[in-house]
């Protein structure tokens, strides 16, 4: 349970941090009137929907930190035998990393109005994405064909459950994603046409930090880099 | 003292109606609406209708114990179906939905002068797969094989064999899915609590002038954020072994002579990943109850929460600490024993903020104005209930001493004490108070003492009693107590007794459920503020609120919330949106 | 007024109970009265904290209930009587913690001179294996159970031989003798509960765990199923007599070992 503690020491450290900022210590009782006023403004001055999306992802982060560490808490038993990684990761690995290029360069591009370079940034992401997923379906066959199938070893159940785990959130992006493409041929106002864009891009980079780690852990390389540091420590 | 700006100097709040989805037709405004109130109500009505099914598989639960071959239908299957149903619909389909779907709804918008709650879409979304995670609950006993009885742990390997009752049927498989279906509703749900409690605040509510009931409410909130994405990934991967045939939690298995397919799994990894979230569950329903009844009593003894500061660190520090002490579910489970000490010193050190939220509430009643009104009888029950089974839990806790109590009884008398009895006592009190907001009237009088003091009195003997049993040793999850040597035959007069009071209080529950639907149309006429209250829900224009809570303009917040009986006013309470500056003498600076 | 009255009555009757009332736990027959004595130091220190809560809150429910003309005291917090509680509390918290602590040190460190046992659970009986004159146990594998081998011992391990089979029936042990009890479960989970042994251990198919007791008085106890096995969980019961030395040498002569229960079967097979 040790990865999802550390997670939740990242958000606790957040969550202390913000609340330093809230004046805990102050004696409400003998403070009347409009301190809101005083202090500056209430709230974050971000927009709500991008604070949302932060604390949904903070959840979606919590998830797969759980599945990491039921990972290396059954990794630890003996019957565990690691598969060997398709190749084919490798090429959908930059499939995504393209796809959260692209949506960076469509959300620059709406804070500039270049409304054509947007179309282009949100198209080009949409099909880098489903290029990604097909390319997760492809690694699936592989395995199946080569006899790596589900039930056979945990090390292969964690694979397709935790792959297809993360490919069911890219999909959900992906719903979210085609409405904001509408959006960019349907005339949307500007201002919420970038805020939706730069909402994808942020959903999007941060299902690409969870892949590039997700496929740290599939490797084995996760657990070649604790092992390290525990020897470091000790 | 700190500046005051006069009111007149400060613009009025912007009516942000532009945001507010209007409703159009009969549909939009009162089934499919996107109003945090009616959402609200949806949620408790929903939560108390599935709650009376729990209540009533306990009575039958207490009919098979206390009188023992008396009931032939009650089989040993059934009993197991009924304990697995009656423990996850209380715990998460009632308590968390109530607290967090009904009263998260319907007060946090009011409490912290918004005019809804900040995704109202999604809120709504919320709802409607909640209730269809409870259809699906409730479509098990209609299943092939009934719902299952794997207990409400549904730990494995028992809760997917043969053995347990829907097993290898349909039983674990939808109670899985209606699980996951819960906690994708609730995650829509949890996210406009906790946003709208960072973005909706109107001006001048800064986070240490929130009533206690949101502080408890959002806290409890984004611990279920960070707690349920365990169950979820537990259901799941238990869902892949049942369904699929992998090996998460499946040993080597030879079941009634027969080799089962699976092999090296760990039973004990899914009691993490449950407990994980299943002890964090217990402040998500405790910390609501924590706040709501810091509220009722600040309110109905005319005196604000003494110690606010404290109050609102503790409820912060509780539900930090309570993700580090998960595993004193499990002190013998197996898992290395070591983890012991760590556990169990982190258990006992979390009694330390808790033991001081109960002086706070204590020492507010000191020199207080003291109303006896139902509201308040019942979160004095609250304390008593509650400190009785925050005690036990030192007992439990301590893992030496858990070595003998675990399994037993006394496990269920303490859990049932601290958050059944005790958080449901809350809401009883809640809804006394704040149904004069909701419905425009006050509940009956008579019938709210009567609803009180058989439920407190009975519950009390109920499960104050059933401490002792457990301690003789008398094991948990048994559906017949004979033939066993600890169980004498005083002990299970003692049990037909529990049972009778449990039969008492079940009664009860009709005439307060009565009450409240006879209530709507002849209840007293409430006015506005009928218990005269601090905080926001109490001034809105309308009662109850209409449609963006709070007319025209947004209310501004010119004090904390607890402004009861301070010296110099002319009343004995100053609403938070009331400007200016009262009382010279306010204590030391 | 009535509630505070009955606030007073709830505490003298919780009290009462708790003296008078013939329902505590069984007489204890093992090492194990450490437990007993925690259980004693907690129920003194949270009893005291119950009573004066409760009694404090009727007391004020008495004395500061509305009357017309009252008005309530305005004192927002008192930093001094808050730290006091919380130093007294944690006191408190201390004084149930550390003898706990010490206590489960003592249970989870087996002597060295325990004799193993090992208990065996399926739905829904309980078998026994005792290690024979090597005084070693046979190492075991779920995936060798079968009718003829139903504690799934390892044939090809020299140690496991001569080990003594106990299949669903009871377990003697001598008197006086520290035992460490190997739990092992070859279904679902369960739980080895003596209530007057007092320990307990849930028994995890696929691991072995463990605890470790002396029994300290002679007879016959019941053996019950702690941790939900399915439906014939309540049924599960089984049986530990604690013999004096001459009457558990006498019962383990009876006894027949691994190599005994699987002969008739080998020689079947070598035909």
């Amino acid at each position: 349970m040790s990865v999802i503690l550390v997670f939740l020491l990242v958000i606790v450290g957040f969550a202390g941090w913000w609340l330093s900022h809230q004046r805990l210590m102050a004696k409400p009782w003998l403070e009347q009137g409009l301190i809101g006023d005083i202090i500056g403004p209430e709230g974050s001055t971000l927009p709500t929907a991008k604070i949302g999306l932060g604390v949904f992802l903070a959840v979606v982060g919590c998830l797969f930190a759980l599945f990491t560490s039921a990972y290396f808490m059954r990794m630890a038993l003996s019957d565990w035998q690691a598969l060997p990684l398709p190749r084919v990761l490798w090429f959908n690995t930059g499939v995504l990393v393209l796809s959260s290029v692209a949506l960076q360069c469509a959300a620059v591009a709406a804070r500039r109005g270049q409304i054509d370079t947007v179309r282009l940034g949100l198209v080009t992401a949409g099909l880098t994405a489903l290029a990604f997923l097909i390319g997760q379906l492809v690694a699936w066959r592989e395995l199946t064909a080569d006899g790596y199938l589900l039930t056979a070893n945990p090390a292969n159940s964690f694979f397709y459950l935790i792959t297809g785990m993360h490919g069911l959130h890219i999909l959900g992006g992906l719903v979210g994603l085609s409405r904001t493409t509408a959006g960019a041929w349907d005339g949307a106002r500007p201002e919420r046409l970038r805020l939706s864009v730069e909402l994808c891009a942020m959903y999007w980079h941060f299902l690409l930090f969870v892949w590039l780690a997700i496929f740290a852990l599939l490797a084995g390389w996760a657990a070649t880099f604790i092992e390290i540091c525990r020897q470091l420590l000790t | 003292m700190v500046d005051i700006t006069p009111a007149d100097a400060v613009p009025p709040a912007e009516v942000a109606e532009m945001e507010l989805y209007h409703p159009h037709s009969w549909w939009t405004k009162y089934v499919f609406s996107q109003d945090a109130k009616v959402i609200a109500i949806q949620y408790s009505a929903t939560a108390t209708a599935i709650g009376l099914v729990a209540l009533v598989l306990s009575w039958l639960m207490r009919l098979q114990l206390g009188f023992p071959g008396t009931f032939d239908f009650i089989t040993p299957e059934a009993y197991y179906q009924f304990i697995t149903m009656h423990g996850m619909i209380m715990v998460i389909y009632l308590l968390t939905a109530l607290f967090l779907g009904g009263f998260g709804n319907y007060l946090i918008p009011l409490m912290v002068g918004a005019r809804d709650m900040v995704f109202p879409y999604v809120n709504m979304l919320s709802y409607w797969i909640y209730l269809l995670a409870v259809l699906v609950l409730v479509s098990s006993f209609f299943a092939p094989g009934g719902p299952t009885g794997a207990g409400w742990t549904l730990y494995p390997p028992q809760a997917i064999m043969t053995g347990t009752p829907g097993g290898q049927d349909w039983g674990i498989m939808l109670m899985l899915i209606s699980l996951i279906l819960f906690i994708i509703g609730f995650t829509m749900g949890g996210l406009n609590y906790v946003v709208t409690v960072l973005q909706g605040r109107t001006r001048g509510m800064t986070l240490m002038r929130l009533p206690l009931t949101v502080w408890g409410i959002f806290t409890a909130t984004v611990m279920a954020l960070l707690a349920f994405p365990a169950l979820f990934v537990a259901c799941v991967m238990m869902l892949f072994d049942r369904a699929l045939g992998t090996s998460f939690f499946m040993p080597a298995i030879v079941e009634m002579g027969e080799q089962l397919q699976h092999g090296g799994g760990s039973p004990i990894l899914f009691q993490h990943l449950f407990w994980f979230f299943g002890h964090p569950e217990v402040y998500i329903v405790a910390l609501p109850a924590f706040g709501i009844v810091s509220d009722l009593i600040s309110t109905h003894a005319r005196k604000n929460i003494f110690g606010y500061r404290m109050m609102v660190w503790a409820i912060v520090g509780i539900g930090a600490l309570s993700f580090v002490v998960w595993a004193h579910h499990m002190y013998v489970s197996g898992m290395h024993p070591y983890f012991g000490f760590f556990f169990a010193t982190t258990t006992l050190i979390i009694a330390v903020p808790t033991a001081i939220k109960v002086y706070n509430w204590v020492l507010t009643l000191w020199r207080g104005d003291i109303h006896l009104t139902i509201p308040m009888l019942f979160a004095l029950a609250f304390i008593v209930t509650f400190v009785n089974g925050g005690l036990t839990g030192l007992f439990l806790g301590n893992v030496v001493v858990d070595v003998p109590l675990s399994d037993t009884m006394f496990v269920v008398a303490h859990f049932h004490m601290v958050m059944g009895v005790a958080p449901i006592l809350v809401i009883f009190g809640a809804i006394y108070h704040w149904y004069p907001k909701v419905t425009g009237r006050m509940l009956n009088e008579a019938m709210g003492q009567f609803h009180f003091w058989v439920t407190f009195l009975g519950a009390y003997l109920i499960f104050f009693p059933m401490h002792y049993i457990g301690l003789m040793g008398v094991p948990r999850r048994y559906n017949e107590l004979t033939d066993m040597t600890v169980m004498t035959e005083s002990a299970q007069h003692l049990n037909s007794f529990i049972s009778i009071m449990a039969l008492m209080v079940g009664f009860a529950q009709m005439v307060f459920l009565f009450n409240l639907i006879w209530s709507i149309r002849h209840g007293r006429e409430a006015g506005g503020n009928p218990w005269r209250a601090t905080t926001l829900e109490w001034q809105t224009p309308q009662t109850p609120p209409a449609h963006g809570n709070f007319g025209k303009e947004l209310p501004i917040v010119y004090r904390w919330a607890y402004d009861y009986s301070v010296p110099g006013a002319k009343e004995d309470f100053i609403p938070q949106n009331m400007p200016g500056s009262f009382g010279s003498s306010r204590g030391p600076a | 007024m009535a509630i505070a009255l009955v606030l007073v009555l709830v505490v003298v009757g919780s009290v009462l109970f708790h003296f008078l009332s013939p329902w505590w736990w069984t007489p204890i027959a093992s090492n194990w009265d450490y437990i007993d004595n925690t259980i004693i130091i907690t129920f003194w220190i949270t009893g005291v904290v119950f009573a004066a809560v409760v009694l404090f809150m009727a007391y004020c429910v008495f004395r500061f209930r509305h009357r017309e003309g009252n008005q309530a005291a305005y004192k927002p917090e008192d930093k001094r009587l808050e730290w006091w509680l919380t130093i007294v509390t944690a006191i408190g918290v201390t004084a149930m913690l550390v003898p706990g602590l010490f206590v489960w040190n003592q249970f989870v460190n087996v002597p060295s001179d325990a004799t193993e046992v090992e208990v065996v659970g399926q739905q829904w009986q309980w078998s026994f294996r005792l290690p024979g004159k090597d005084g070693k146990l046979g190492t075991s594998d779920t995936r060798n159970v079968s009718a003829e081998n139903p504690l799934g011992v390892i044939a090809s391990d020299p140690n496991g031989q001569d080990d003594v089979v106990v299949e669903a029936a009871d377990l003697h042990l001598p008197v006086g003798k520290p035992v460490k009890m190997l739990l092992r479960s070859i279904d679902v989970l369960h739980d080895f509960y003596v209530p007057e042994f007092r320990a307990k251990m849930d028994m995890i198919p696929g691991s072995v765990t463990y605890f470790w007791f002396t029994p300290t008085k002679t007879g016959t106890f019941q053996v019950l199923c702690a941790e939900l096995c399915g439906q014939g969980h309540p049924l599960m019961h089984g049986v530990v007599m604690v013999d004096t030395q001459e009457d558990y040498t006498a019962w383990l002569g009876e006894q027949q070992t691994f190599a005994q229960l699987s002969a008739p079967q080998q020689v079947g097979s070598a035909e």
